[in-house]
């Protein structure tokens, strides 16, 4: 996760080292990246003609295996959306929390975000799909809560993001001026009502462009999923690679639809990115 | 009478530096008072300790007879009725000037919007700037700014009004146009502590000048006395200075 736009706490005056930039967005536009033969038209153009041109000069098995996994991508979208959801709430609280001045909130958010962000997405998947469900059970709770493949993975993908979610709304709250909230309090506002008024309206400005390149990283970890019992994308790839063993067609299939997906996204978080820059203060 | 301000040993450090160390300063209802010294001289955290912006590490504020230092103090309660103009205007650059007044009668006194809104529009014709309701923030040059900041400070109906060095960021011909606002606000009667270096405001609004250094209250005087005849020798180095 990047957030060298959002950093805050730099002191005045301080040396500013020199710092690289690197995303971890795919191909996202540069800006002033115009004309035909930009990198962002020849990959996602290229990669859409070779979607349609496949099934065209080959329909078995390019035909059959787009014909194969719709069901896949309304999979893969659904846990995408459901876990980016559940992701910013979380997000939003531990955010809170991680500059709360009570110092047991503060801490408990803090672990949080330090203990998801130390452990792979994949082992976290693996840990509440397989080691969960026995204590669940032997606690007696298994009446109440079931965890399915689709429950697990969007549990787990939205703990994980939540962490992320959590530091940038930390630097976007933290990105705002302090002068806001002491005029807020000054006018006799509580806390909570600064926050809800002044400060996190203009925070979610801020913090629109990062939460659309956490949206593109996670439509891409969600293949993760695919070995939970989860018919996403990948998956329904790989079921139709197993059954038909046209293994080179059908991830080539896979990859290029997951590579016109992330970049028409990207695409959609630059031109946020832009209009937000063109208007200075956005209202 | 009871003074409407009253200061006593007020104490703050931040870190190893001593911002306040030891100020006695009582205000009378309807006074203006003008704190001016050098950078450093602890005026700024004298003003933001009325309000609590600052807490005391020793020492004792009452506004209107209430303590605004002890802990259980209604802090929100107190905040009210103390209105404050900033440096740096801290306007909220997501609200329209209009909406910037209404937001703290909408928000804390709850107030009906119609009544929010005729709050906002009597204000800011107050400030001369009744056509710039819609307008936000950053279509506004700073002197208007800083009016609709004085007119979203008095939107709560403040017993005391409290000004953070309100002209410094402004350009020199903006300044007149926030200093007669503040002008007539003293001529209604409002209490007002003022840290700014306008003499031009302290001859024509202030009923008493006071000089800081270091932490403390070196000199307090009329505006004429405190010109013409300083006590200490301090201060007339200080003068010599900005006059």
């Amino acid at each position: 996760m990047d957030d060298s736009t959002l950093r805050p706490g730099r002191e005045a005056g301080a040396p500013v080292p020199a710092q690289i930039n690197v995303t971890d967005g795919s191909l996202i536009p540069q800006r002033g990246e115009k004309g035909g033969l930009s990198a962002w038209n020849i990959a996602f153009f290229g990669a859409t003609g070779i979607l349609v041109a496949l099934p065209l000069y080959k329909p078995d098995p390019y035909l059959k295996i787009l014909a194969f996994v719709p069901d896949g991508i309304v999979a893969t979208f659904g846990v995408t959306i459901a876990s980016i959801a559940c992701s910013l709430v979380i997000g939003l609280f531990a955010g809170l929390g991680r500059i709360s001045h009570v110092r047991i909130i503060n801490r408990i958010s803090t672990i949080y975000v330090e203990i998801i962000r130390g452990i792979p997405l994949l082992v976290q998947l693996f840990y509440i799909y397989y080691a969960l469900p026995p204590v669940i059970e032997k606690i007696g709770l298994s009446k109440y809560i079931r965890l399915d493949g689709p429950s697990s993975a969007i549990l787990a993908m939205s703990i994980c993001y939540g962490a992320y979610m959590a530091e940038i709304f930390r630097a976007g709250i933290q990105a705002i001026p302090k002068g806001q909230m002491e005029a807020a309090l000054a006018l006799g506002l509580s806390r909570a009502q600064a926050m809800r008024k002044v400060i996190l309206p203009q925070t979610v400005k801020i913090i629109l462009p990062p939460i659309g390149n956490e949206f593109i990283a996670l439509l891409k970890d969600s293949s993760l999923v695919s070995i939970l019992a989860v018919s996403d994308l990948l998956r329904r790839g790989r079921e139709y690679a197993s059954t038909s063993f046209r293994y080179f067609e059908s991830y080539t299939v896979i990859a290029l639809i997951y590579l016109v997906m992330t970049l028409f996204f990207s695409r959609l978080v630059a031109m946020m990115e832009e209009r937000l820059r063109q208007r200075g203060t956005v209202h | 009478m009871e003074p409407f301000i009253s200061i006593r040993g007020a104490r703050k450090s931040f870190g190893k530096v001593d911002a306040l160390r030891g100020v006695d300063l009582d205000v009378k209802q309807g006074e203006v008072v003008l704190i001016i010294g050098p950078s450093g001289s602890g005026k700024s955290t004298l003003l933001r300790s009325v309000n609590r912006l600052e807490r005391l590490d020793a020492g004792s504020i009452m506004i209107d007879g209430e303590s605004v230092t002890e802990a259980k103090a209604d802090i929100r309660k107190i905040r009210e009725e103390v209105g404050m103009v900033f440096q740096s205007f801290n306007l909220f650059p997501h609200l329209t000037a209009a909406a910037n007044i209404e937001l703290a009668p909408l928000t804390v006194k709850k107030t009906s919007k119609d009544e929010a809104a005729e709050i906002g529009k009597r204000l800011l014709k107050k400030v001369g700037l009744e056509d710039k309701a819609a307008a936000f923030p950053d279509q506004l040059s700073g002197g208007q700014q800083q009016r609709v900041a004085i007119a979203r400070a008095l939107a709560m109906n403040p017993k005391v009004m409290l000004f953070d060095e309100p002209t410094s960021a402004l350009d020199p011909e903006m300044i007149k146009e926030v200093l007669d606002v503040m002008t007539e606000l003293a001529r209604e009667g409002m209490t007002m502590l003022v840290v700014s270096h306008e003499m031009g405001f302290a001859r024509a609004a202030a009923n008493r000048i006071i000089f800081m250094d270091q932490g403390q209250i070196l000199e307090s005087a009329p505006p004429e006395q405190f010109f013409t005849a300083p006590r200490e020798e301090r201060t007339k180095k200080f003068l010599e200075h900005i006059l």
